[in-house]
């Protein structure tokens, strides 16, 4: 038989923001154990929340970015459950009445792009952390983490595949990093994924029994996991077994799950609106202003290049995986003869150089236009490709211009056809055995030559001038 | 000693600044009267001695009048509900759960009372948790009435309105939820003010029921109730339902002239059974009102049946989330003997919360549970509108509604020991708290040597009105003036 | 006869035979998700307190609510935020100053199961 697989996502994403949601506690990643904490987010007896302003903003903004629809009258609701990471044994949530309803984000697919639907999105406050004693006899807990700002968003059942989930997740990573919502580095645990899964026959419209994936810290990890479990799916779907619903733990170190909890244990949380936090109550010039915070979205922006430069879409995506390699690529495109060159140069060299630096594109000092500068070096001719590779590298480290390093290193390309022909006949001389065997058909042998004329000419030469001389003085 | 006898703020604040008394002569004779009497009462469950010495000291400037603050509340001593944090000063709830806690932070309440030069005499008995009606539910020990060592103070604010009626203190804070402030100002013969729900902030009141909680003075008279309630209204950036609204003057209020003020009487309340000696005094509070030229007349609250119902289903729900950070990990009391977490927060909670507290968290998390959510809650929300809205209509004919505060005076210990007859002493209390209007309680003479409570309602923020009214009437009556003598001489 | 809205003699008619009946399950399931353990003796006794607080509150469930919206708080209508500006924390020290079991600036709870 021939099975569908059915996915949604749950995705918790980190504000950016200064201050927990509720208190004033700093935002701070890896500060000592409970040194960010103060009586509210403690839970204290007898103190309240108040609410971030910039929390509810990017709330707001990751919302409109998702294309939600925003409620005009919302509430924080209190989702009670008894954990030594929840100091109030109860987390603010949202519960009937998110912030945002309704969105989607357009993915690649597998074949043909596709629209992922967005169920809503909530405000609510992040836990803390346990960590377990090296004796095994207890659980420590810091509450640094508590209070941080989140917002959750649950995505439809629309994904089909585990590297649809990828794709959905790489989007949602991007728009908010392009909204200035969150810095969602999995690895710091700003962005986290749950997924539910479940196969289904091909054709048949109701879903299949589901299981909850958890723990999938990076999203190579979401992929293992969900291609993991899809595959434990079938195989007792084939066996004729029916599926379990239950929790699930991804263990990275073996690649499989493991069950955390069945559904039997499934929590009564007991909802109810908190009483503590006086709704939220929006004007549409409030909204307004969350809609102008908004920049162009990686969506909108790789479109743009691919119908302004020209760009295959392959390209368009490489450079808007983040905004300021969008932006760098943006402002370089737009002063060079031929964007396709750039894009080649960003993808290639930059990107190759960046990766060796572990640096961003914005933390080296070379500025799109002088890129610009650099490729119009290389079309005048001033420059040859393999001495602009040099050139970029010093620009990426010193910051100067490409025509100031080039006037003070000398490496102007030699386009002087008279003092060209006089060094090949020097080579030609000195290397009768390759003249010979490039007369005898092997073509190989012109590289040889070319190569010694380029380290007479310490890489200077106008390479396709020397090309195209020593071919010429070869058969006359 | 006695220097405090029968002298109100006001009097006192004019001792203090002529140089008669000092800040220092005041605490002494607080802390004596204590040491004296309240071995009996029982109204304190922490006395901060040394703090209220050193700091009646420090403020003390050279003609007397204290240093920092030039107000009426500086240098005069108070106590504070065992529910109000006050930074390095154990703060238990009367639970043992709590039993050593010590908080990092003051309620803004005792905040503003300090800055103002207000020196903290020590933190008065409750009902656990603010749960109940007679303060027979602390966890360390009951308060006795002082007109009556064999009954209750009422609840659960029994310790602040106890150390009032003996003289402890001029005045304390207590924390009103459904009559907690009212219910035992009356069976003390005190004032009791429960202020509009938003006029003081709740940051670092231990919550019982968040929607509900107000805090509020416990004084011997209304102007003192007055004086009180400027120093502690107004908004707080600590707490998200405290309203940004004027501050009028309260004192000025007082103009002791109610003529052609419009009095609503609620059928519904009379209706109930009430203590015939409660309904005769209430009838006379009101010829006295009629006499002093006000429009007595009578309004409906059709809903005021179902308000008890409401009320036990919404302040169990609020409380089971509110006391359910006690678990054992981050302050109080742990048990120690348990093998995993489960068990310790079992075992913790169950030894450390009392059977009344218990009893309304169960009720609160099944009122919440999946299934009944909509039958209890849901429906007791709904008809808390209706309630609101009962008191809307009523408050577009009248400006003041008075009723008896509770049906009976002080009762006896044990004498209610079935939790649902207990709960019915706050049936004319908890309509007000559902809506969040501001109430007052002042003393209406007396029946069987036992006094009784007179309540004002007002309309939301208009406290100013409602002490107008409440002032007039206690100084037509003259009932402020009456002291228990079960103490004997300490008064 | 006593009047409909006579508080006191209405629970007075109840007190003989409640109608709304808790079992013995209901109080156990409750006591567990409130973390509360009860005795197979304080059971017994909470399932009559509990029937009757809630056949108490039996006349909720008479009252037509069609439409009537749900008032869960008072006072403020409009939205209210504070800054996101930073304040001092606590020290570690002074955050577990409170606790019952510490470790080091951590709070120390019973073994947590990798759950
Ligand atoms: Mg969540
Ligand atoms: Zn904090």
């Amino acid at each position: 038989m021939e099975f569908e697989t059915v996915i949604g996502l749950e995705v918790h994403v980190e504000l950016r923001t200064r201050t927990k949601i509720f208190c004033s506690c700093a935002v701070e990643f890896g500060a000592a154990s409970n040194s960010r904490v103060c009586p509210v987010c403690l839970g204290s007896p007898g103190v309240l929340p108040v609410l971030n302003e910039e929390a509810l903003k990017l709330g707001i903004r990751a919302a409109l970015a998702l294309s939600c629809e925003v409620r005009r009258s919302s509430k924080f609701d209190r989702k009670n459950y008894f954990y030594p990471d929840s100091p109030k044994a109860y987390q603010i949530s949202q519960y009937d009445e998110p912030i945002g309803e309704r969105g989607c984000v357009v993915i690649a697919g597998t074949s043909a792009p596709r629209s992922i639907g967005i169920t809503r999105i909530h405000l609510e406050e992040d836990a803390g952390k346990l960590t377990h004693s090296p004796f095994g006899d207890a659980s420590l807990v810091d509450l640094n983490r508590v209070g941080i700002p989140l917002i959750e968003i649950v995505s439809e059942p629309d994904l089909r595949t585990p590297d649809e989930a990828r794709q959905y997740l790489e989007e949602i990573k991007s728009i908010l990093q392009y909204c200035g919502v969150s810095d969602c580095r999995m690895e710091e645990g700003s962005l986290r994924c749950d997924a539910n899964i479940s196969l289904r026959p091909v054709g048949q419209a109701t879903l299949g029994t589901k299981t909850e994936l958890k723990n999938m810290n990076s999203f190579r990890n979401v992929v293992r996991g969900l291609e993991y479990e899809q595959e434990r799916q079938r195989a007792v779907l084939m066996a004729g077994g029916a599926i379990v619903q239950q929790t699930l733990r991804f263990d990275e170190a073996t690649g499989t799950t493991i069950v955390m909890r069945s559904k039997e244990d499934a929590h009564d949380y007991r909802y109810f609106p908190d009483p503590d936090l006086p709704r939220i109550e929006l004007t549409q010039a409030y909204l307004d202003a969350r809609r102008a915070e908004i920049p162009e979205l990686p969506a909108q922006m790789r479109a743009r290049f691919e119908q302004a430069y020209g760009l295959p879409t392959y390209d368009a995506l490489v450079l808007t995986s983040t905004q300021r390699l969008a932006r760098f690529f943006d402002v370089a495109a737009s002063q060079a003869v031929d964007p396709k060159a750039v894009s080649n140069w960003l993808m290639g060299d930059v990107l190759g150089y960046l990766k060796e630096m572990g640096e961003d594109i914005d933390a080296q000092p070379m500025r799109p236009e002088q890129l610009a500068g650099l490729l119009r070096l290389i079309d005048d001719g001033t420059i040859s490709t393999k001495i602009a590779k040099t050139v970029l590298r010093d620009m990426m480290t010193s910051g100067q211009d490409a025509s100031a390093i080039i006037e003070q290193q000398g490496l102007v390309q030699i386009s002087d056809e008279a003092a060209l022909r006089e060094i090949a006949e020097r080579v030609i001389a000195a290397n009768p055995k390759s003249v010979e065997d490039w007369r005898a058909g092997k073509e190989k042998a012109l590289g040889s030559l070319v190569g010694q004329m380029m380290k007479e000419t310490k890489g200077k030469a106008n390479p396709q001038l020397v090309n195209r001389l020593i071919v010429d003085m070869l058969r006359d | 000693m006695s220097a405090m006898r029968g002298l109100g703020i006001r009097a006192l604040h004019h001792e203090l600044a002529e140089g008669r008394l000092t800040a220092s002569d005041l605490i002494q004779d607080s802390l004596a009267a204590i040491e004296t009497a309240d071995g009996r009462v029982g109204a304190f469950l922490h006395v901060t001695r040394e703090r209220a010495l050193t700091q009646a000291s420090a403020g003390e400037g050279v003609s007397g009048v204290p240093a920092p603050a030039r107000g009426l509340l500086a240098g005069i001593p108070f106590a504070a509900k065992d529910n109000l944090c006050v930074e390095g000063v154990p703060t238990t709830c009367a639970s043992r759960i709590l039993e050593g806690y010590v908080p990092p932070h003051t309620a803004t309440a005792v905040r503003r009372i300090e800055t103002a030069g207000g020196v903290l005499i020590g933190k008065a008995n409750l009902d656990e948790f603010a749960m109940g009606s007679s303060t027979e539910n602390s966890g360390f020990h009951p308060t006795h009435n002082p007109w009556d060592l064999t009954r209750v103070p009422g609840g659960s604010s029994g310790g602040s309105a106890a150390a009032v009626a003996a003289g402890f203190v001029p005045y304390a804070l207590g924390s009103d939820t459904g009559g907690s402030i009212r219910q035992p100002a009356a069976f003390c013969g005190v004032v009791g003010l429960k202020p509009t729900y938003g006029l003081v902030s709740r940051f670092g009141l231990v919550a019982f029921a968040s929607s509900l909680d107000q805090i509020g003075p416990l004084t011997r008279s209304v102007e003192d109730a007055a004086i009180v309630l400027q120093g502690i209204a107004g908004w707080d950036e600590l707490d998200s339902t405290s309203v940004q609204v004027d501050i009028p003057d309260y004192l000025a209020s007082l103009t002791g002239d109610v003529a052609g003020l419009r009095v609503g009487v609620p059928a519904e309340y009379f209706e109930t059974d009430m203590d015939q000696g409660v309904r005769d005094r209430v009838m006379e509070a009101l010829d006295t009102l009629r006499r002093l030229g006000a429009e007595v007349r009578t309004i409906r609250l059709p809903h005021t049946r179902y308000a008890l119902s409401a009320y036990y289903l919404i302040a169990p729900a609020e409380a089971s989330s509110n006391l359910a950070r006690y678990d054992g990990v981050r302050f109080g009391v742990r048990a120690n003997d348990a093998p995993n977490l489960l068990a310790m927060y079992e075992r913790t909670r169950s030894a450390g919360f009392g059977p009344e507290v218990k009893r309304r968290i169960l009720i609160g998390t099944y009122a919440l549970s999946s299934g009944y959510y909509d039958a209890y809650y849901k429906r007791a929300q709904q008809v808390r509108t209706l309630i609101r809205q009962d008191f809307q209509t009523a408050f577009a004919e009248v400006d003041v509604i008075v009723s008896p505060t509770t049906p009976t005076p002080a009762f006896r210990f044990g004498e209610k020991a079935d939790p649902l007859t207990m709960y019915l002493n706050d049936i004319y209390t908890i309509p007000v708290n559902l809506a969040g209007l501001p109430a007052i309680s002042v003393p209406c003479g007396l029946q069987d040597g036992l006094p009784v409570g007179l309540q004002l309602i007002g309309r939301p923020f208009d406290e100013p009105t409602l002490l107008r009214a409440a002032h007039a009437y206690e100084q037509a009556a003259g009932f402020s003036g009456l002291r228990p003598t079960a103490l004997g001489e300490v008064q | 006869m006593t009047s409909e809205l006579n508080l006191a003699g209405r629970l007075g008619e109840r007190v003989e035979g409640h109608f709304v009946h808790l079992t013995t399950d209901d109080v156990v399931h409750v006591a567990a998700l409130a973390r509360l353990h009860v005795t197979s003796e304080e059971t017994e006794s909470l399932v009559l307190e509990l029937s009757r607080i809630l056949d108490y509150a039996r006349d909720l469930q008479e009252l037509d609510l069609t439409g009537v919206p749900a008032t869960s708080q008072i006072g403020i209508t409009t939205t209210v935020v504070r800054a996101d500006e930073r304040r001092p924390s606590l020290t570690a020290a002074e955050a577990v100053a409170n606790a019952p079991d510490e470790d080091e600036g951590m709070f120390r709870v019973p073994a947590v199961l990798e759950g």
